[in-house]
């Protein structure tokens, strides 16, 4: 089938060295368990999940500890089960060395999963499906973690043409993708089918890069043993980033995504094949995102796949692989994209999809970066048909609006243009600092703009308030006059007739009747009383006429 | 010599007769300028600036009876702005209406707080919540860090803290080439 | 018909007012440093620049000339286009608040631009008819606007330049103003067609 399909080509990319031999000779194997986990409650795209549990609470595995905030959110969820130790600030798996709020659980050993239902979606509104998906953590596993549930949304046509499963795998050293396909092609399919549903797509193309032929066979077996024929497999050329959803999609449907639109508006929607696996995890076995596959690669004595409970310790993780004794440093994802790990007592977390040991043989430090001499390589090579060199030159020299009319928000931060470049300038670098500061002006100028709308909306209250008070001080000193003419009118009228004076007196008898009652009216909740209750309400009364007492001077005075 | 004359006081009659006419006949109210002024600075409404808010000073700015270098929460980046805005020379911060500092918070310390209501009245953008007697406290994510609350509380009670860096607001550094020892290289 | 081409070449490229006759030389160093205000004055310019030599042909022509009164011209010129810059200012501000945003403070300065002055000057001197003195105007204010773009767009890339301590700002302005002036030389050569 593959053979007879047309493919389509991005422009740009580079052909580094794959090093994916190393983990792909051994199956996956389960991480050993570790003995203490660390989860993250912020593990996708989209606003921090609220904790649910609290310190000492005995957590089931699979029990969710962090519920979903708002919809673009995603829950979180206990690896195993055990002891909630906490909920505290621990360091993260990110760059900055910064710490966030995590869960720690002491695993009890007995792995004991909470109560699994399968989610019988067909019966479900997609709505219901959609939040069941959020609820049981489902992100994108590729390495973006944006949550699928907001992903598995048909569009605006309310049906899709194609749906992309994105197993290309371009970058070096990763491999779990290809491991996950080999050995759980099966389910993987039935994700992708429910996926497929979901979206009402007419077509599942499954992109693999063709120097993973064990997969692409495993996947084409599979997809035979479906005996459905809108699922094909697609072997892709190995080129670096062939697996970017938007070089995929351009690759298997000649469709280009032009800037600000959304693949869907086509017709397409990209999936990574974890995110598939994971999906039918959750709606076909009940069992929420807890765990994942890993590659262990780099300066390892043996590198191999991983089944990795999210919130091992890394350090843990590539124990078994025994890393080699001049390993200086841990980096999360590929060489191209990775991000440098501020120590090795991280979590693992939804968006590891390899850890990376590293070294200064294996890595050399950059040597240092030279001018741009404009060359234009890094226009070659990138694959979003971007001028790397422009938006270099523009963020380098925080011209950041320069920056973004040549779209550096297009920018999928590949790293071919650093790679490729013969300065060696740390292009992505540049990229990432101007990316930074340009959302950070975004939300300064929100916050500028709703300050400005409230002390807008201070001044005017202020304004009603004056006119109001104003308005009431005329109407009392308009209320005044008029008394003060009245009185001055009864002084001048003669004495009360007899008549008047029969109204005063019933009036005067009235209020005397009403005064003897309330005398005699004693409250309600006083009626039964035991003696001791009856004392003490006597003390505080006495009490109470005494301060009475003493304060009557101070009353008098102030009167 | 009489020729001359007449021509361009007819000239003049007429160019300022038609000038004249346009003056009255395309008149346009209110000013553009400040609204764009005012896009540009913070809005903490603090009057570090000398005028009662944000919208005040920017009326001012675009009269050209206030220099552009007056707004320390602005900072350097703003008065850059309004500079290319306005066509005017960067001037640096005017050390008279304050220095710039790190963006930070109000904070009640709630054990001290005697709940005089003195802070709500002070605040320009209604951050502080709480009644008389009651204690207060500060809306962090409205709070705009003017210290406006921090004169007329009789207590004491309120501080800035800076808001702490976090994963979240967390920004790439700009990428600094690292000079490394000729010896450390050659290893 | 070429003779007309000729002449609106001839004033874009050739005879470019700012590279070649050296005109103009404030407002093309005052507000070359973005290129969205060097398109406005470029736009502004291009408007009253043909404006003016319609109106100094007919003052030149039906006013002075009859009357023996040249020695007026370079009064009266000035007069009529300060006239005509601020009623251009006003008639746009009422009718396109739009492009007079993006005008802006640019049309005031019209006035002060001695290219804007120089063009009527040189149609009198090159004795240009009505429609030749249009052309050569627009052709004129299209060059101002052309050395306007060009130099706008040097001066972004080179505000992010390492441009050395001592040379930055206004010098290596106009070092590159300099630079640019020797390139339009090359358009002097352009006499295949003479």
């Amino acid at each position: 089938m593959s053979a007879l399909r047309q493919l389509f080509r991005f422009n740009g990319g580079v052909k580094p060295a794959y090093h994916k031999e190393a983990s792909t000779t051994l199956p996956i194997a389960v991480a050993p368990a570790p003995t203490r986990l660390v989860i993250p409650l912020h593990q996708s795209i989209g606003g921090p999940p609220r904790p649910l549990v609290t310190t000492g609470d005995r957590v089931l595995k699979g029990q969710r500890i962090g519920g979903a905030d708002g919809n673009v959110s995603s829950a979180v969820h206990a690896s195993t089960s055990g002891t909630v130790l906490g909920v505290e600030m621990r360091l993260m798996p990110h760059t900055s060395g910064l710490s966030a709020l995590c869960v720690v659980i002491e695993p009890d050993g007995r792995d004991e999963w909470m109560e699994r239902q399968p989610f019988d979606f067909h019966a479900a509104t997609p709505t219901a499906t959609r939040d069941y998906l959020r609820d049981a953590g489902v992100v994108g596993l590729g390495g973006a973690v944006f949550p699928s549930h907001l992903k598995l949304n048909a569009g605006k046509q309310g049906k899709l043409d194609t749906l992309v499963l994105n197993g290309a795998e371009c970058e070096p050293f990763i491999t779990c993708d290809d491991a996950l396909m080999r050995e759980r092609a099966d389910a993987l399919l039935k994700g992708a089918a429910i996926m497929r549903d979901m979206l009402a797509a007419t077509r599942v193309l499954v992109g693999i890069e063709d120097n993973k032929p064990e997969a692409i066979a495993a996947m084409e077996a599979a997809a035979a043993r479906t005996g459905d024929d809108s699922i094909q497999v697609v072997a892709v050329p190995t080129r670096y980033p062939a697996g970017g959803a938007k070089q995929l999609i351009r690759v298997l449907t000649g469709i280009e995504v032009p800037h600000g639109e959304r693949s869907t508006d086509h017709g397409v929607q990209c999936f990574n094949v974890g995110t598939a696996h994971a999906i039918y995890e959750a709606i076909a076995l009940g069992q929420p995102l807890i765990s994942r596959i890993i590659t262990v690669a780099g300066n390892v004595g043996q590198a191999r796949n991983y089944e990795v409970l999210f919130g091992t310790s890394m350090r843990d993780l590539i124990a078994p692989c025994a890393p080699l004794p001049d390993t200086d440093r841990i980096i999360m994802g590929g060489p191209m994209m990775g991000f440098l790990m501020p120590g090795d007592d991280v979590p693992v977390v939804k968006a590891t999809n390899c850890v990376l040991v590293g070294s200064r043989a294996l890595f050399p430090p950059p040597p240092p970066e030279m001018p741009c001499i404009r060359c234009g390589e890094c226009a070659k090579a990138c694959p979003a048909d971007l001028q790397p060199f422009e938006m270099y030159w523009f963020s380098r020299a925080r011209m950041f609006g320069k920056a973004q009319e040549y779209h550096l928000f297009d920018c999928i931060e590949c790293g071919c243009c650093a790679y490729v470049c013969p300065s060696r300038i740390p292009l992505v670098d540049y990229y990432r600092f101007a990316k930074s500061e340009i959302w950070a002006r975004e939300v300064d100028k929100e916050a500028a703009d709703q300050a400005r709308e409230r002390y807008e909306f201070r001044l005017l209250r202020e304004e009603r308030e004056k006119q109001e008070k104003a308005a009431k001080l005329a109407a009392k000193t308009a209320a005044g006059r008029e008394k003060a003419a009245a009185a001055l009118a009864e002084a001048e009228k003669p004495a009360r007739t007899p008549e008047e004076e029969a109204k005063h007196a019933l009036i005067a008898a009235a209020l005397e009747r009403a005064k003897a009652q309330k005398a005699q009216v004693q409250p309600e909740n006083t009626g039964d009383l035991s003696p001791e209750q009856q004392a003490e309400i006597a003390a505080i009364e006495a009490r109470r006429a005494e301060i009475r007492e003493q304060a009557k001077p101070h009353l008098r005075q102030d009167d | 010599m009489f020729d001359a004359l007449f021509v361009m006081a007819l000239g003049a009659i007429v160019l300022g007769a038609a000038l004249g006419y346009a003056a009255v006949r395309f008149r346009v109210e209110g000013d553009p300028l400040v609204e764009k002024i005012d896009a540009i600075l913070p809005q903490t409404q603090c009057g570090q600036c000398g005028f009662p808010g944000c919208k005040p000073y920017a009326q001012a700015v675009a009269k050209g009876e206030a220099e552009i270098n007056q707004c320390p929460p602005g900072g350097e980046e703003g008065i850059h702005k309004l500079a290319d805005l306005l066509g005017r020379e960067f001037k640096p911060l005017s050390a008279e209406h304050g220095i710039e500092k790190p963006k930070a918070v109000a904070l009640i310390d709630e054990q001290t707080c005697i709940g005089c209501t003195l802070c709500i009245q002070a605040c320009p953008v209604d951050a502080i919540v709480g009644a008389a007697k009651q204690m207060h406290t500060v809306i962090a994510g409205q709070c705009t860090g003017c210290e406006l609350c921090l004169p007329p509380c009789p207590v004491n009670c309120i501080s800035m803290e800076p808001i702490p860096e976090s994963v979240e607001n967390w920004k790439w550094k700009y990428p600094v080439i690292k000079l490394v020892a000729a010896q450390e290289v050659a290893r | 018909m070429t003779s007309y081409l000729f002449i609106i070449l001839g004033a874009v490229l050739v005879n470019n007012v700012v590279f070649t006759r050296i005109l103009g030389l404030c407002p093309f160093m005052g507000v070359s440093k973005k290129l969205e205000t060097a398109l406005g004055m470029g736009a502004a310019t291009t408007f009253v620049l043909t404006m003016a030599c319609g109106a100094s042909f007919i003052i030149d022509r039906w006013l002075l000339m009859p009357n023996q009164l040249e020695y007026l011209r370079t009064l009266s010129f000035i007069v009529t286009i300060a006239a005509i810059v601020q009623l251009t200012e006003l008639v746009i501000q009422k009718t396109s608040p739009v492009l007079h945003q993006v005008l802006g403070i640019y049309l005031p300065l019209i006035t002060t631009n001695c290219a804007v002055l120089g063009v009527p000057l040189l149609n009198v001197s090159l004795r240009h008819n009505f429609l030749e003195s249009l052309l050569f105007g627009f052709g004129s204010a299209l060059g101002f606007t052309l050395a306007l773009i060009l130099f706008a767009g040097i001066r972004e890339r080179m505000e992010a330049a390492d441009v050395p301590t001592h040379f930055r700002g206004t010098a290596i302005a106009m070092i590159t103003a300099g630079l640019m002036s020797l390139a339009f030389m090359g358009f002097a050569g352009l006499d295949k067609f003479r």
